[in-house]
């Protein structure tokens, strides 16, 4: 990590620390996300690394947003604490009006049941399980009975469109029906935000299109869509790009200001 | 809910993987086993000892007054020897006074046997236990007779000579011949037999059949007893109550006329069904104990191997711990699922020990002479004990399991 640090324009940084609100106080409900000065630092093997230094950030209620960085820059890490796998040193992290940041292990379990699904970029499928179990798994963690397990988990692969495809194993589908399996199972339980993590990362030019136009469909029936991107073309298809550098927000741009200066 | 579902994981993990299943619960299978079948023997030999064998030799609810017990199993150490020896003989004139003092409907009568060389024309001549005795005796043993009759009351009343014989006594002294009317000598005296009892069968490969009764006033009694004395009275009552007031009342009996002070201990001997089982009762306890024992080392290996491969499968699904982890499984539904997991295993291999262990006491009773009884709460406390051997062997590694930090679990490559 290199001593000298880009810190983002003062005015933008009083204006972010203005919207996420006052620590301790909950946020407007418009938030869906709202983080408050979060740090994280890891210990890698007597190095202290600063992964997170301080970020402020809002989200509200059907944003299609993308987090973007080059490797190191912390958005793995805000990925993790904002998908409520890892909590911060310091801070404040409210999830849909709860605070999250000093939630016991089992609490986050339940809040990553019902708040978040979870798409990553190695799909991360159970390889014995078909489709169909795979998405029915968060709500077997919900405590659902089983017929009503399966009809949802159903809905949801008609969803993606892979009706046809229930009974298949992770190893008889292709990576795009693969990642379809992967969101059907991150939307089966209705949850607050779908947080994507390099969701194209292991696809081909054509399949990753087809994948961003599944996000798309869902941004504008209102899901709220949190994607973490390094490629600017993936990135663009959100409506908001927040981009970090040293553990720190750098730009948090529209994506009028974004695709404008991408040349898109 | 969620514990079927971990059943389902447990059950499908087993499913893909049966060899690898088998061989992780192969210790707990043999230690069942041989629970099963050591047990099942045991418990076989014991209900064949109480069934066949002493109830052959002591009828129900019936008791034996004797010098000494006759059946004997087990140390007897040399001074009890020696004080039985001591004791004074059941005398002729101890039984009207045992069986006045007797409460009613209690039947009995007296019974002295020895080995008699006995002789025929139709075979050769041979050792056959010979037993005089008085009225009732057979009432008492519920023998019947296959051929003939029994010995009419006017026979016992004047000591006529005759005999009822055994089946293996009537195919040796009368081979294809009908033995009812012809003679057996007995040091030279004729005999005449009225009546052969129906096959008593074998008990430990010895023969039921082999004697001969004869009245107790008959020639006969002179050489089973000296004058005046007699082996036993045999007294039964109708019932288990009544069992126990007959005894007391002979005790008090046999007491009175043997002159014994309150301190000192009985002379005599009153044995029963019970008392002759009482060694083998104390044997069988400990064959129990040492049945469970032994296999007790195998199911102590098999919940390590259990705990080593479970370890194992915990490292080789970190991926899938963190996947479920991500998606809301709690701790305690990972340690859920691989307790069930390592549970369900390990009665799964119970189970198997114990249609084994069945297989193997069938197996010895069917070419050996010692037979074998399963016994229910053998089988239950084989599954349980098989299903706790899995939940121990799992606590470790499930804990693991439940512990493991979902980023790092998703982050290995496997």
């Amino acid at each position: 990590m290199s001593q000298q640090t880009v810190d983002a324009p003062l005015s933008e940084t009083a204006e972010r620390r203005a919207i996420v609100g006052i620590p301790g106080q909950a946020p407007d409900p418009k938030w869906v996300i709202v983080t408050r000065g979060i740090k994280r630092e890891y210990d890698m093997g007597g190095e202290i690394v600063r992964a997170l230094r301080g970020v402020d950030v809002a989200i509200g209620r059907n944003e299609y947003v993308a987090i973007m960085g080059p490797s190191g820059s912390g958005k793995s890490t805000l990925m993790n604490i904002i998908g409520c796998l890892d909590t911060p040193n310091a801070g404040e992290y409210w999830l849909n009006g709860q605070l999250v940041s000093k939630m016991s292990d089992d609490a986050l379990a339940r809040v990553r049941n019902k708040e978040i699904g979870f798409v990553f970029q190695t799909f991360n499928l159970l390889p014995r399980a078909t489709a169909l179990h795979n998405v029915e798994l968060p709500l077997v963690y919900a405590g659902i009975s089983s017929d009503e397990r399966k009809r949802r988990a159903r809905e949801a692969l008609e969803k993606v469109q892979l009706a046809d495809r229930m009974d298949h194993r992770p190893n008889e589908l292709s990576g795009g029906q693969r990642q379809r399996v992967a969101i059907a199972r991150a939307l089966v339980n209705n949850p607050s935000i779908l947080l994507a993590d390099e969701p194209t990362g292991n696809l081909d030019s054509q399949t990753s299109e087809e994948i961003m136009r599944v996000f798309e469909s869902l941004a504008s029936t209102g899901q709220t869509v949190v994607m973490v991107t390094h490629e600017p073309d993936i990135a663009a298809h959100a409506r908001r790009v927040v981009v970090l550098r040293d553990g720190l927000i750098s730009t948090d741009e529209r994506r009028d200001a974004f695709t404008s200066r991408l040349g898109l | 809910m969620l514990f079927l579902q971990a059943v389902r994981i447990a059950w499908e993990t087993i499913r893909v993987q049966k060899l690898k299943s088998f061989f992780t619960v192969i210790g707990v299978t043999i230690g069942v086993t041989f629970l099963i079948a050591v047990v099942s023997i045991v418990s076989g030999m014991g209900r064949y000892m109480k069934d066949d064998l002493i109830g052959k030799l002591i009828a129900v609810n019936s008791f034996n007054l004797r010098k000494q017990p006759d059946i004997q199993m087990g140390d007897v150490t040399e001074a009890e020897r020696r004080d039985w020896r001591r004791r004074p003989r059941i005398q002729d004139t101890d039984v009207p006074a045992v069986a006045a003092g007797l409460p009613k409907d209690v039947l009995w009568a007296t019974e002295s046997s020895d080995n008699l060389n006995i002789e025929s024309q139709y075979g050769s001549p041979r050792r056959i236990q010979s037993i005089t005795v008085s009225e009732s005796w057979f009432d008492i043993k519920k023998w019947g007779v296959s051929k003939g009759r029994l010995i009419a009351p006017q026979e016992y009343q004047f000591g006529a000579p005759v005999v009822v014989i055994g089946q293996d006594v009537a195919d040796h002294f009368f081979p294809n011949l009908d033995p009812v009317g012809r003679q057996v000598r007995i040091q030279s005296i004729p005999y005449t037999v009225v009546g052969v009892v129906e096959k008593q069968g074998s008990a430990f490969g010895i023969s039921l059949d082999k004697f001969l009764v004869a009245p107790e006033k008959s020639p006969l009694n002179r050489w089973v007893n000296p004058h005046g004395v007699i082996d036993q009275m045999v007294i039964q009552s109708t019932d288990d109550v009544g069992m126990k007031e007959a005894m007391e009342a002979t005790r008090a009996v046999m007491r009175g006329r043997h002159h014994l002070h309150p301190s000192q201990r009985d002379d005599f001997t009153l044995e029963t069904a019970d008392s002759a089982l009482e060694f083998w009762n104390k044997m069988q306890s400990y064959l129990v104990i040492a049945g469970i024992a032994l296999p007790t080392v195998g199911l102590v290996v098999g919940a390590i191997v259990i705990m080593n491969i479970m370890l194992v499968a915990v490292s080789e699904r970190t991926r899938e711990i963190g996947i479920r982890k991500s998606l809301g499984a709690r701790r305690r539904d990972i340690l859920n699922q691989f307790l069930v997991e390592s549970a369900t295993l390990a009665t799964m291999g119970a189970m198997l020990g114990v249609a084994l262990g069945i297989g193997f006491a069938k197996l010895i009773s069917a070419v050996s002479p010692l037979p074998a009884a399963v016994e229910l709460w053998s089988v239950i406390v084989g599954v349980a004990v098989g299903a706790g051997v899995g939940l121990i062997a799992g606590v470790y590694p499930a804990s693991r399991a439940a512990l493991l930090d979902p980023i790092a679990a998703m982050r290995q490559e496997t």
